[in-house]
């Protein structure tokens, strides 16, 4: 009834849910459910106790709803788990356990993408036969076997869309231009955007600096607006934009199925422009609070005995901080060969060192939950409402509300499409510091797809102009690609080169996170494996492995020309056979 | 009517319990006569029957079904067509459109699985001329297109993108360029549609 490139947008909803179907299977039963049932409960490790000074509020809607509180110390974030190398009786390996699946979830996103990727462009080659397009519509498109007068009305429906369809098809490629001043009004159409794109992109900027500031000042002495200010700032400017990069589309005169993908490409660069300012500004804020402890560190230098500058030095502050406050368990004396067993001390009582990973799970929790609740006070605010208003509202208003302003809304392919893309990339950006991240977005998919189908059948009328989708759905593979390998830029970076807190996670206490591959190689398997693994990492060996994947995958692309060339002229031959 | 058929459909299973009316001798026939099998033609019966008020069911075979009641079947119930099918199976001489049993087998046996193409294509023209004059002109195509549209007023096309379409179809298919589809361009048309043979079944 709406045509094929609504239907296409869900049909996208779902195979991403059957995707984060997958990825919640493995951070669940990998990740959660053993921590929970084999690792040390709660309670009885610094890190896994709400601080004594928390305590008070830590039960609240509101800090739990915030991702505070209880449960900010249990299983969700990456902060509650152990260092430990195995646990429980079946001798789990939690810190290799919890490496791999975020390695592994990243891997398999990538393999999925590429292989439905390659289906679709199989499909693609095949072709459609289109000499007889509109007389086939005509005569063959009725189904014989429908009986029931509703689904018999949809199908109308569907069969008027598609006869629009095609004659849009028609129209477009019949049309003449003016070529100079279309050329001039794309041009500036293109301007119009790009000043956009930079100016949500100095907004988030501002709004990120003044959190900062506020967080400074401590967020005590500010309401609820100063303290999410960034998220909500960042969901309206994902509102609003997109509505004004079609407005401006609409200087260009494309065909629909050109525009849009034009619309969807200036929405994706706000989004990843939006995005990438938030994480920069998120680093930014991790190091302008060390760089300050820093300078005082400079003028308290003479306590500092070590100069280790690559931890952090907020983290040797803290450090220093919490043999001072073992000492005074001891009643002030700093015992030099510590023979005394060491004093019981309730764990919320330890003071904490800072947990940077939980805090970016948790930002990126908050942002998708809001993220969600916008979307669906749009849905409900934006469609619902409006439907409502314009037909009751219709019989004592001076003007007709249905055909004029504000009428019924139309379903906005592209915007969905796009939010749905950057909440799976801010997921796969996620889930590495909070495993439960993919549980959310599953419940999230599963609610949305029901409320969006809802509300698509229930306030929203077709497209004036509805168009064929492209055959496959390949456009917006390539983007969903893109996103992921962006995403996971930012994981591989921390992996790679930032050190682990210390006092928090299940690789605290090493030096970089991928050591624990190392270790258990050492620990867990014959020495002789350690070797040939040593062998097999050598720069010398997997250069050369990388040029002979180059090389063949020029080959293959080589021959999947030469075979698609001989399937043209298999196809132009069976034509004139049939012909005959 | 005897179409020639192609290969004998349905099983051989036993004669049903209702079908015990049918002469023995009327079923053989009917196999060879249509496209449709035993167990098929004695449940075409049984509908059929079941049209009937209680009192003309002894005489199935020779009784006629008034037209309205014909369209309470659920297969042409919601079937934008319905009236055309109805007009071009009855055997009628009154014009009433009324079907016989033997005019309710065609039609089964037309929209059948087993059915050729060529039957198909051959019934399918005639159901789509409106006006019974032996080729598809504007006019007709025009019904067509309202008929498929469904009956609401939004969905109707309008008449610029009617004309469009009207266009577009006798570009494609009007060969003689005579600006009507006669027989045979319609079935060089449809003979090519994967869909054709697919959508054109009913199933009782």
């Amino acid at each position: 009834h709406f045509g094929s490139s609504v239907a296409s947008y869900f049909i996208f909803l779902r195979w991403m849910y059957g995707i984060n179907m997958i990825l919640f299977g493995l951070t669940f039963g990998l990740v959660m459910v053993p921590e929970a049932l084999m690792g040390k409960p709660y309670g009885s490790l610094p890190r896994k106790t709400v601080p004594r000074a928390e305590e008070a509020t830590a039960m609240n809607f509101a800090t739990l709803w915030d991702f505070s509180g209880f449960a900010q110390y249990s299983v969700l974030f990456y902060g509650y788990y152990n260092n430990q190398r195995t646990i429980g009786w079946l001798k789990f390996r939690m810190p290799l356990s919890y490496f791999l699946v975020g390695v592994g979830t990243i891997g398999y996103s990538f393999m999925i993408v590429i292989r439905t990727m390659a289906r679709n462009a199989n499909e693609d080659g095949g072709g459609d036969d289109t000499s007889f397009n509109f007389s086939w519509k005509m005569f063959t498109s009725w189904d014989y076997l429908i009986g029931n007068p509703e689904t018999a009305d949809n199908k109308f429906a569907s069969i008027t869309t598609s006869f629009k369809e095609a004659i849009v098809e028609e129209q477009e490629s019949r049309k003449e231009e003016n070529i100079h001043l279309t050329r001039f009004l794309r041009v500036l159409a293109n301007f119009l955007a790009l000043c956009t794109l930079a100016g949500s992109g100095y907004l988030i900027f501002f709004v990120v600096r003044r959190s900062q500031k506020f967080a400074l000042e401590g967020l005590e002495n500010y309401g609820w607006w100063e303290r999410n200010e960034v998220n909500m700032v960042m969901s309206l400017l994902g509102m609003f934009c997109p509505t004004l990069f079609d407005v401006i589309s609409s200087l260009e005169n494309y065909h629909p199925r050109i525009a849009l993908r034009w619309q969807l490409g200036r929405i994706f660069a706000l989004f990843l422009g939006n995005l990438y300012t938030f994480i920069i500004a998120l680093m930014d804020e991790i190091n302008l609070k060390a760089s300050v402890l820093f300078l005082f560190t400079i003028f308290n230098r003479h306590m500092c005995k070590d100069e280790d500058f690559q931890q952090l030095e907020e983290e040797k502050i803290v450090k220093y901080n919490m043999t001072i406050w073992e000492a005074s368990l001891y009643n002030g004396t700093i015992p030099e060969n510590s023979t005394a067993p060491p004093i019981q001390v309730d764990p919320a009582d330890v003071p904490r060192g800072p947990c940077w990973e939980t805090m970016v799970g948790q930002e990126f929790v908050r942002l998708t939950v809001s993220d969600t609740m916008t979307t669906y006070i749009t849905i409900l605010i934006g469609d619902f409402l409006r439907a409502v208003f314009v037909r009751f509202f219709n019989y004592c208003w001076c003007w007709d509300l249905e055909y004029g302003f504000p009428s019924y809304s139309e379903f906005d392919i592209s915007g969905n499409v796009l939010g749905l893309i950057f909440n799976q990339g801010m997921i796969w950006m996620g889930s590495f510091y909070a495993p439960c991240l993919p549980a959310i977005n599953v419940f999230r998919l599963h609610t949305s797809m029901y409320l969006q189908c809802w509300a698509v059948m229930c306030c929203n009328v077709p497209q004036e102009r509805v168009f064929k989708a492209s055959r496959s759905n390949n456009f917006y593979m390539a983007m969903l690609l893109f996103i992921l390998f962006l995403s996971t830029l930012p994981a591989v970076y921390t992996i790679v080169s930032i050190p682990p807190s210390f006092d928090c996670g299940p690789f605290s206490g090493k030096t970089r996170m991928f050591e624990v591959i190392s270790e258990t190689l050492e620990h867990d398997f014959p020495s002789w494996f350690g070797k040939v693994f040593g062998y097999a990492s050598n720069p010398g060996l997997i250069l050369p492995f990388i040029l002979l994947m180059v090389l063949s995958i020029y080959y293959l692309n080589a021959t999947s020309k030469s075979y698609k060339e001989a399937n043209l002229e298999l196809k132009k031959k069976l034509q004139s056979v049939r012909s005959r | 009517r005897c179409h020639g058929r192609g290969s004998p459909g349905g099983g051989s299973g036993a004669m049903g319990g209702a079908g015990s009316l049918l002469p023995r001798e009327a079923l053989g026939e009917y196999q060879e006569l249509t496209f449709l099998g035993k167990q098929e033609i004695l449940l075409a019966y049984k509908r059929f029957s079941e049209l009937l008020p209680k009192e003309e069911r002894e005489n199935a075979c020779s009784a006629r079904v008034p037209k309205n009641q014909i369209l309470t079947l659920p297969e042409l119930r919601a079937n934008p067509f319905q009236h055309r099918i109805c007009r071009v199976f009855s055997t009628s001489q009154d014009g009433d459109d009324s079907m016989s049993f033997e005019d309710f087998l065609d039609m089964l046996s037309v929209f059948s699985d087993s059915a050729t193409s060529d039957v198909k294509s051959h019934y399918a023209f005639r159901i789509f001329d409106f006006n019974d004059d032996g080729t598809l002109d504007r006019k007709d195509l025009e019904k067509l297109v309202d008929c498929l549209t469904g009956q609401g007023e939004e969905s109707r096309l309008s008449n610029a993108e009617m004309e469009q379409l009207i266009q577009n179809i006798l570009e494609e298919s009007d060969i003689d360029k005579d600006g009507t589809i006669n027989l045979s361009e319609f079935q060089h048309v449809v003979s090519r549609s994967p869909d054709f043979a697919r959508y054109c079944v009913l199933q009782s």
